[in-house]
């Protein structure tokens, strides 16, 4: 009995691998998607999951052929994402990997498409490797940190703050900020009167708020993120602090509004264009794909986008549906010359506008995006602003 | 420093402090009568913020599903060993007390939560789910382990720990929350600017020490902890059940820690794994009390309260290595001051 089930398995089976490859050979891009959906991670990782589902709306073939997504957990665990990512491309044969929420997974991601050879779009900020064939296989799709951090400075400046304090975590998002802060650091024009940190987890900012409003400084870059964010800010307003407020795109969130209330009035930050979408003027680039962008979420989703991190997937989807209709002309897809074709597309990604970037990819970094790529914001009666 | 900062930091180093010391006076509290310094503390005080925040939503806390499931097992665990000692008339109290008990918890909350309800009521019912949570633990997990020595209870508990940081995860989410401040009052004190919010955090340790102080001298439930505190075996032949005594010890401990973390809730935001950082710097203060006695404890969590904020103000990037560097020379000095044959005995 059990033999014969067997033998009728092993028939089924025969039949349908036998029906597959009779199948025309039609073609189909794959994209293998990473992303957090449970551990400390999934706040970033469900609005890149709900990203891609609008890109999906948005734009589900490319010249005709369909393009497949498979999506897998990582859990927030590098080795996870590492696991993930072999799988992908040894068992279901994908073209291209995007991923994932956190920088370590996405480093573990990027050492499987370097060893692999697949083109890696990375959607959380991590300095692209070159592989050992001397070759980039990861692309960044954020904006550099630096990036970040010198849209706002540059703006201080502009401003006229001669005397800027600093406060911000005691972590490496903290050390980046002030690096930058110090980079923008001249001689008769800016300086850096306090340096000031805290820990995620602490209950009060006295006295760091107290040191800083003690250097008498005229504007205050606040280095944290989120409800912590405010933190600082809660304290300055508490002792009575009247200057400028500056801050970085990681605390353009809703609970940081939420948190602040009152005492985070008129702060200033750096952000993607799609944040402020419907405030850009019609000749911007990211004003009608944001927005389309936005349709494509709630209707995907059934929630509208209220975050900056799903625009990241969705342009990462653009960039690969414009090099995969170049590269189709050299190899078909899903056959591992494809990848390459594919790879040789991406570095050719030309001015590609985005939500959150005009893109354009070189051999000499694997970051896409210049100035652009970020916009001022001003918080104005608990909104962004758009500030030109 | 000026002096006007120096009293601001004062303050705010009270604050913290106070928080601290319903902390560590828990802990002293389990450790003396269970000998298990219990690392999960921190834990139960984040689950509470936690609830109260869920509770503010409108939804039903996580809190709820983690008890139902502790009580389960709990209640399991007791009727099977009741059963195999053959002691069927003890069955239906100890199903009372270990699993229809936590479920009425559960069971009020679940008709309260969607009402609307004031905000003193809310703080009830967030204590009442997140009390049993020490209790049920204490019977799954140290009760069977009751007499071992106090390394293996304390590994346990670090493992303990853990558990709890991953249940919190699946049932609170990785989301942290803030609460809405119970006071927007505000006093000035000889110049310095106190919020309500301070002095309810202040008035809140007062009161509990003084009712744990009232608790030991007057009541025959106080006097029973203290002596199996002091003698667990001496306890016993006098009557006092050392298991009931540390359920008590477990629940007035846990009380402390929800009602520390329901207070802290405003003022930090609080994820699923805060605590355990609430709980280590409590710690310290309770291992300059020596982990034995309550003043001893509290002096030392205000302590740390007050480094703590003199620490951010003068050298912000070193704050909590200050705090922790402070362990050292206190354990040292502990351990120079103390008669070692005095542990000897106890193992």
């Amino acid at each position: 009995m059990a033999l014969i089930r067997a033998g009728f398995i092993a028939g089924v089976t025969a039949a349908v691998l036998a029906a597959a490859s009779l199948s025309p050979a039609r073609a189909e891009y794959k994209i293998g998607f990473i992303t957090s959906l449970s551990g400390p991670a999934s706040t970033i990782g469900i609005p890149y999951s709900r990203g891609i589902a609008a890109a999906k709306e948005y734009m589900s073939e490319i010249g005709g052929e369909p393009i497949n997504v498979i999506q897998l957990d990582d859990g927030s665990d590098p080795s996870a994402a590492t696991r993930d990512a072999r799988k992908l491309v040894e068992e279901d044969k994908v073209d291209v990997l995007i991923g994932t929420s956190t920088a370590a997974s996405s480093n573990a991601i990027a050492a499987v498409a370097d060893e692999l050879k697949v083109p890696y779009l990375a959607i959380s900020p991590v300095s692209p490797p070159i592989a050992d064939d001397g070759l980039r296989w990861v692309l960044c799709v954020t904006q550099p940190p630096p990036l970040m951090i010198k849209a706002v400075t540059d703006r201080i400046k502009q401003d006229g703050v001669k005397r800027l304090g600093y406060i911000g975590y005691s972590d490496a998002w903290g050390n980046f900020v002030y690096e930058g802060a110090k980079a923008a650091e001249t001689a008769g024009a800016l300086a850096i009167v306090a340096n000031e940190r805290y820990a995620r987890t602490d209950m009060s900012v006295v006295g760091q708020v107290l040191k800083v409003v003690a250097s008498h400084p005229d504007g205050v870059l606040d280095g944290g993120s989120g409800t912590q964010g405010a933190l600082p800010l809660l304290g300055l307003a508490e002792r009575g602090y009247k200057g400028k407020l500056y801050g970085t795109p990681a605390i353009v969130n809703a609970d940081f509004i939420r948190v602040g209330g009152r005492a985070v009035e008129g702060i200033l930050a750096s952000g993607g264009p799609v944040l402020v979408a419907d405030q850009l003027p019609d000749t911007h680039y990211a004003k009608k794909l944001s927005l389309a962008f936005r349709a494509a979420h709630l209707k995907a989703n059934g929630v509208a986008s209220a975050d900056s991190f799903a625009p990241y997937a969705f342009d990462a989807w653009l960039i690969f549906a414009d090099a995969a209709a170049r590269a189709k002309a050299k190899a078909a897809p899903g056959a591992p010359e494809f990848r390459g074709a594919l790879r040789d597309a991406l570095f050719s990604v030309k001015e590609l506008a985005g939500t959150q970037g005009v893109y354009t990819f070189t051999a000499a970094s694997g970051y896409g995006t210049d100035e652009r790529s970020l916009v001022l914001v001003r918080l104005v009666n608990g909104a962004w602003q758009y500030v030109p | 420093m000026t002096p006007d900062i120096a009293a601001i930091l004062a303050v705010d180093g009270i604050a913290n402090g106070a928080i601290y010391v319903l902390v560590a006076i828990g802990l002293v509290l389990i450790f003396t009568v269970t000998r298990v310094i219990f690392v999960p503390f921190g834990d139960i005080a984040a689950f509470a913020a936690l609830t109260l925040a869920a509770f503010n939503e409108k939804r039903l806390p996580g809190t709820a599903g983690l008890v139902l499931g502790l009580a389960a097992l709990a209640a399991l665990i007791e009727a099977i060993s009741l059963v195999r000692l053959g002691r069927w008339r003890a069955l239906p109290r100890a199903l009372g007390f270990y699993l229809a008990l936590p479920a009425l918890a559960v069971g009020a909350a679940a008709l309260a939560v969607a009402h609307d309800l004031p905000m003193p009521l809310r703080v009830v019912l967030a204590l009442l789910l997140v009390l049993p949570i020490a209790p049920l633990l204490d019977r799954i997990v140290f009760r069977p382990i009751a007499d071992a020595t106090v390394l293996l209870l304390l590994i346990v508990a670090v493992a303990l720990h853990y558990a709890l940081v991953g249940l919190g995860l699946l049932f609170f989410g990785p989301e942290g929350v803030r609460t809405e401040p119970f006071t927007d009052a505000s006093f000035d004190i000889a110049g310095v600017d106190v919020s309500g919010q301070t002095a309810l955090i202040v008035a809140a340790a007062i009161v509990f020490s003084a009712l744990l102080y009232l608790l030991f001298d007057f009541t025959l439930i106080g006097k029973a902890l203290h002596a199996t505190a002091v003698n667990r075996t001496g306890a016993r032949l006098m009557g006092i059940r050392p298991a009931r005594s540390g359920a008590i010890a477990y629940l007035l401990g846990s009380l402390m820690a929800a009602v520390s973390g329901i207070l802290i809730a405003p003022v930090n935001t609080i994820f699923y794994d805060s605590g355990f950082l609430i709980g280590l710097k409590a710690f310290v203060g309770a291992i300059i009390g020596g982990l034995v006695s309550y003043p001893g404890a509290a002096i030392g969590a205000l302590f740390v309260g007050m480094l703590e904020s003199f620490a951010a103000f003068q050298s912000s990037a070193f704050k909590d290595v200050i705090v922790f560097s402070l362990l050292i020379p206190v354990l040292l000095w502990r351990s120079i001051a103390s008669d070692p044959s005095e542990e000897e005995i106890e193992e």
